[in-house]
């Protein structure tokens, strides 16, 4: 075996123990993940029956369209958190429990740290999200008959490149503040969803916020998922909301290793890799 | 080729402030030494004297400000990844993962190593076995175990990843006397097993006698000596480590609750 194959190997056997580490956490707090979930559901609806609401006070609009609409923005938002919880993870539970030294001084390259984190966090995060929908769509009597579900499903996988890039650039936020930098990535994921119409439509936003949901991945996300689910486009009718995903994913991506990397020069030279808790 | 060469190694950690001026902590103050190939040398000093630091250079997880340290000729700078490949660290918390189970923890901790599923199934109950880790409690959550224990899937966890430099640091702090000679056991039977060079930091000074060739004394982030027992012993004119050490440094282990870190205020 060449140097670099077995580089390689040992990179790729590094990211499987990554991946094992979380499936270990997840089985040994199930009962924690069971309460979370249920809450999740509970959040959801709280804002999925606002269509209804709105309808019971003599509002004028299509209900079940319109609570479709909202329970897409809110299982996005639902998946955004646990893309982004994971990620920052990545370093304040670990600084937590005092293995983050043990963690950052294995030779596993940061990026394949990183994306295993990443690829944990969107295999957990799909299976969560997509048992999230069905189970906030049995409340109510949606028209689901021509969604593609495909469709929107590739659509979140493709997307949630983008969203790892800017998750890996909001884990880095613990690692030069360890006692509010974990805060900062629940202000990311709100500062990212408020412009993307999560629960609206971007026109109806001021003129700079519409610049900004242009260039952020969660906008083509949500609009290729309900284009998906309410009209039922398949995934080549949504090449006009998948091409820009990938290009903010082959942006995003890079730019996160970058910025994490520069946050671990500067906490190690700052000293602030210690163990917190 | 040396194990570890470091030379004029230093590190200063400043108080971060809104203030350009403000005062900066020395930890390492033109630290230099050599440690050979399978040899052991103990670094004693009191709390704040740069000992964490220093190991934390060598395990890569902190930036020098100058000098330079050397792991089997790989700088712990421009050479990270392959000084990484080399060494593993046992801290004085035995930091884990608290819901996990010893097993659990060695296992995700021996892949970051390269260590595939059916080597770590072989490797970790042998090595646990080794550092009489009871095999009732392999499952068991680690919060569960004893500090003593905890401090032993440390050591296993370690030597897992069959390291050539293995980094001490306060090994058998605050453990029970009993806990702490099974430790202390197990770091000889490393020795006379494996080729494996050891920096020990620690309190303890029959320890640092006991289990290492030369005894290094840091005070201030300066290493003050760095001789055998009996050449330290010889220099001073003293009967015991604890006599050197205070001759050496001017002040006892007992004074380190009064003692702080070396500041430098900053214009």
């Amino acid at each position: 075996m060449t140097r670099a194959t077995l580089a390689l190997r040992h990179e790729a056997i590094g990211l499987l123990g990554v991946v094992e580490r979380n499936a270990y956490l997840v089985k040994r707090y199930a009962i924690w993940e069971v309460t979370w979930f249920v809450w999740t559901v509970a959040n959801t609806l709280t804002i999925v029956f606002i269509a209804k609401g709105i309808e019971a006070s003599g509002g004028q609009l299509d209900v079940k369209r319109e609570t479709t609409v909202l329970l897409i923005g809110a299982v996005i938002w639902s998946y955004l958190g646990i893309l982004f919880e994971i990620l920052t993870q990545t370093v304040g539970w670990e600084r937590w429990e005092g293995t983050i030294e043990y963690t950052f001084m294995a030779p596993l390259s940061r990026a394949v740290h990183l994306l295993g984190m990443g690829a944990f966090a969107v295999i957990y995060g799909l299976l969560r999200t997509v048992l999230l929908f069905f189970v906030v769509a049995s409340f109510f009597t949606l028209d689901l008959g021509q969604a593609d579900f495909w469709a929107a499903f590739v659509v979140l996988v493709i997307a949630s490149v983008s969203f790892l890039g800017v998750g890996v650039m909001t884990a880095v936020f613990p690692l030069i503040s360890p006692e509010k930098g974990t805060q900062l990535g629940f202000i990311a994921q709100g500062m990212l969803l408020v412009v993307s119409g999560v629960y609206y439509s971007t026109s109806i936003l001021p003129g700079w916020m519409q610049v900004i949901a242009k260039i952020s991945p969660a906008t083509y996300a949500l609009e290729g998922i309900r284009k998906a689910i309410l009209d039922g486009a398949g995934v080549t009718d949504l090449w006009s909301d998948i091409w820009p995903l990938l290009v903010i994913g082959t942006v995003a991506i890079p730019l996160g290793f970058v910025v994490f990397h520069r946050g671990e020069v500067y906490a190690k030279r700052n000293g602030l890799l210690k163990r917190s808790g | 080729m040396s194990a570890v060469e470091v030379h004029n190694l230093r590190k200063e950690f400043r108080r971060r402030s809104f203030r350009r001026s403000g005062k900066s902590t020395c930890a390492l103050d033109g630290v230099s030494f050599e440690i050979e190939r399978g040899e052991c040398i103990s670094i004693l000093g009191r709390n704040g004297s740069g000992k964490s630091t220093l190991v934390r250079v060598l395990s890569t997880l902190i930036l020098p400000d100058g000098g330079e340290a050397r792991i089997f000729g790989h700088d712990v700078v421009a050479g990270a990844g392959d000084v990484r490949r080399l060494v593993n660290r046992v801290s004085v918390e035995a930091s884990f993962f608290k819901k996990m189970s010893a097993v659990e923890n060695l296992s995700y901790a021996a892949r970051f190593y390269g260590l595939g599923i059916g080597e770590t199934r072989r490797r970790i109950p042998q090595i646990l076995e080794r550092v009489g880790f009871p095999s009732s409690r392999r499952d068991s959550r680690m919060e569960t175990l004893s500090r003593g224990t905890q401090q032993k899937v440390a050591l296993a966890r370690a030597l897992l990843t069959s390291p050539v430099l293995l980094l001490l640091d306060e090994p058998t702090t605050g453990l029970d006397p009993r806990s702490k000679l099974e430790v202390q056991e197990f770091i000889e039977q490393i020795r006379e097993a494996h080729d494996t060079t050891i920096l020990l930091c620690t309190h303890d000074m029959r320890e640092a006698e006991v289990l290492s060739e030369r005894i290094g004394i840091l005070e201030h982030g300066r290493l003050l000596h760095l001789a055998p027992a009996d050449e330290l012993l010889e220099l001073f004119r003293a009967d015991t480590i604890e006599e050197v050490f205070l001759a050496s440094t001017g002040r006892s282990f007992e004074d380190e609750d009064e003692e702080q870190p070396l500041e430098v205020t900053k214009k």
